[in-house]
């Protein structure tokens, strides 16, 4: 029979520390961690620090193109990279339910180290429990993040006439693949969720010395969702041609099926980026010597034709605003 | 076969602009085009086809919409089967968001009823299977389209013995309800865009004893931009040259006599009912079905009738849907519209599904400068 966690591996005592020596340990090993101290003692070297924190309870815990670990480390270092971020350490709260397969864990925490090595970020602290079956969905981790900002001035609020928005993938991966991995649609698809971290792309920018007004990754709610919030948040309209918006075929194609927009599906490594005009090529430049953003693209611009709004314009010529996402997904029927 | 692009092929700039452009020129006088499905609604609105196409061409949002039409009281009877000890309630699509007297499928779910929103109908059988203690209620819902998934549904549970299944049957069919419509004396209708995934399973057959007697165009489209676009030439075309025909623009799916095999299955466990109350309309002799007498025992408006409420209820007296789907009023004209009636909280049955046409004008409509606006 495979290696089950149990009760016991939340306990406190011998099995939890074998359980933490063995796997956790083992895969997350850096000093401060080692050092076993209730609490991790962190040097910064700048005041100005982003903090962070956000659980992950995704179904199915496996999908094409990742897993429930990989999400854990990129979701947090992604959203410590949109305040100009550098990330450095994390912290890490598993959430077991009892009788989840060694194995399967193990797979996670291997994900979880692969994706911090991509960063340079670390665990430096973290906490397991074990529930009994039913109390939670198999396994649900909380990543808490904490990074140097070493781009000031990056903030929802700062959209300005003329700026330019930029996409840095595909929109939509993550939300659909997510839905066709879920066994009440069976659906077969190749797609892979676009699950990745950010921080090499948004360095690279940094770098490069190019001025960035705002920056989100389109996770919950997704490009339609951070477009309205900024309009929202810096009183400006932002019209997007929908013929430059890339979305993948088999998205597209899911969304048709199921009647969804693939502006309001989840995105797991792609970001909106808002720079002034003059900056762009510049941008799409360093986007794309990176694999994650390799196809980045600009798809509207800010101005002030309806103040708070998003408008989408076809390309045969009609617009329509692009409206905040609303309720549950839920599927048309006929 | 050369491979054809289902979703792109049917949405080229180029193709679009050309057929705008050809409506424009060819389009004489007013036509008042009624779409009778909600999924053609959507389309018009999400593409902005009103903006493209000329004044003279005005879309009536029709009653094709299978969650907006649902009477209250009906809403109410899948609350008070859901509410049954042991059960399980299935549905399809947004029905769990639609609000009854009370409350909603959607609240009784968070007070931790058991209900599910389902993808297949077929997913029933599964649920009933894992779940022999419990009886599984599919409150089976849509036109045409979505009855045969019912039948198989039905004819699955009877081979596979499955004691715990129940029925409540609310498919409705779109010839009565367009006659009901046209033949009110007051709709100011001159052509039809033909629903079309109920035209796969009827065929365009059923559409024309309409043409005849109203002497109105039908042709039934697809959901693409581009089929809706042709599918308005067609009718302009038609107009033009004084004729009232059914034609078929959807021929990738449609033809006259549809899926004999899935109208076969709908004749062995279904019949009409003689009447049914629609939604912002009213009552509408024989447009709806319900389980055959032999298959009384999977009925759940039998087996369960001492629970059902029985009170019809009618919806704010603000409420204008009745007016819009007679094309006598569009969903901006309504004072309510927007602000006490929006999707989250529908007081009228357009706004209740995302293919109703307030709700498609809510989402996409504010901004079309042209056309919902007029």
């Amino acid at each position: 029979m495979s290696k089950k966690i149990l009760l016991s591996h939340g306990g406190g005592g011998e099995e939890t520390q074998s359980l933490i020596k063995e796997l956790f340990f083992k895969h997350f090993e850096n000093e401060i961690l080692l050092r076993m101290e209730d609490a991790a003692n962190l040097i910064m070297e700048s005041t100005n620090i982003a903090f962070t924190t956000d659980s992950f309870t995704v179904s199915p815990l496996f999908f094409n193109g990742g897993n429930i670990g990989k999400l854990a480390i990129a979701g947090t270092v992604n959203d410590l990279c949109m305040m100009g971020a550098k990330p450095k350490y994390l912290t890490c709260s598993f959430m077991i339910e009892e009788g989840f397969e060694y194995a399967k864990l193990e797979e996670i925490v291997i994900s979880m180290r692969d994706e911090m090595a991509k960063n340079g970020v670390k665990i430096v602290a973290g906490d397991t429990k074990v529930v009994p079956k039913g109390g939670v969905d198999g396994l649900f981790i909380n990543t808490t993040g904490i990074g140097e900002i070493v781009y000031k001035g990056i903030s929802a609020h700062h959209l300005a006439n003329d700026d330019v928005i930029i996409v840095s993938h595909e929109v939509g991966n993550h939300g659909a693949c997510i839905l066709a991995t879920r066994e009440e649609i069976e659906l077969e698809s190749d797609l892979q969720t676009d699950c990745a971290s950010l921080w090499k792309p948004v360095e690279a920018l940094i770098n490069a010395g190019i001025k960035i007004h705002a920056l989100r990754d389109a996770t919950r709610g997704g490009l339609s969702a951070v477009l309205n919030e900024w309009a929202e948040t810096s009183k400006v309209c932002i019209e997007v041609d929908e013929a430059k918006i890339p979305v993948a075929k088999e998205v597209k194609g899911i969304c048709e099926l199921l009647g969804f927009e693939p502006y309001e599906f989840a995105n797991e490594g792609t970001m909106v980026i808002a720079l002034p005009k003059e900056e762009a090529l510049k941008a799409l430049d360093v986007l794309q010597h990176f694999p994650e953003t390799a196809h980045a693209t600009v798809i509207g611009k800010v101005t002030q034709a309806f103040t708070c709004k998003v408008i989408l314009h076809t390309p045969w010529g009609s617009e329509r605003f692009l409206e905040p996402p609303k309720g549950e997904l839920l599927p048309r029927i006929c | 076969m050369p491979e054809v692009d289902l979703i792109e092929g049917f949405r080229d700039p180029a193709h679009m602009k050309a057929l705008a452009a050809l409506i424009k020129k060819e389009c004489k006088s007013k036509i008042n085009i009624m779409e009778v499905c909600g999924g053609h609604t959507h389309t018009i609105m999400k593409f902005g086809l009103s903006q493209i196409l000329p004044e003279l061409i005005d879309f009536i949002h029709g009653p094709g919409c299978p969650v907006c039409i649902m009477p209250k009281e009906r809403i109410d009877h899948a609350i008070a089967l859901a509410s049954m000890p042991n059960t399980i309630l299935a549905t399809l699509g947004d029905m769990i968001r639609v609000p009854g007297s009370k409350t909603s499928l959607q609240k009784l779910r968070a007070e931790g009823k058991e209900i599910r929103s389902l993808y297949s109908p077929l997913d029933v059988i599964k649920i009933a299977q894992e779940n022999p203690d419990k009886n599984v209620v599919f409150f089976a819902i849509g036109f045409e389209t979505t009855t045969p998934m019912s039948a198989v549904l039905i004819q699955q549970a009877i081979a596979l013995n499955l004691k715990n299944i129940f029925f409540h049957i609310n498919h409705v069919t779109v010839p009565e309800a367009v006659e009901a419509i046209m033949s009110s004396g007051d709709a100011l209708i001159d052509a039809f865009l033909g629903p079309s995934h109920v035209s796969v399973i009827t065929g365009y057959k059923i559409y024309e004893p309409i043409a005849e007697k109203y002497h109105t165009p039908i042709v039934v489209a697809g959901f693409e931009p581009t089929d809706v676009m042709e599918s308005v030439l067609r009718i302009v075309r038609q107009v033009n040259a004084g004729k009232s025909e059914v034609e078929n623009e959807y021929a990738r799916a449609v033809s006259r006599e549809g899926n004999l095999k899935a109208q076969a299955l709908i004749n062995t466990y279904f019949e009409k009912r003689d009447h049914f109350r629609w939604r912002g309309i009213g009552d509408i002799p024989k447009s709806a079905l319900k389980l055959k007498a032999e298959y009384a025992a999977y009925d759940a408006e039998i087996v369960f009738d001492d629970v059902l409420p029985k009170t019809e209820l009618n919806d704010h007296k603000l409420c204008i849907c009745g007016d819009i789907l007679k094309g006598r009023a569009k969903p901006f004209d309504c004072k309510v519209f927007g602000k006490a009636c929006t999707p989250t909280n529908p007081m009228g049955s357009c706004m209740v599904s995302s293919e109703g046409a307030c709700s498609a004008y809510f989402k996409y409509g504010k901004l079309n400068l042209k056309g919902a606006r007029a």
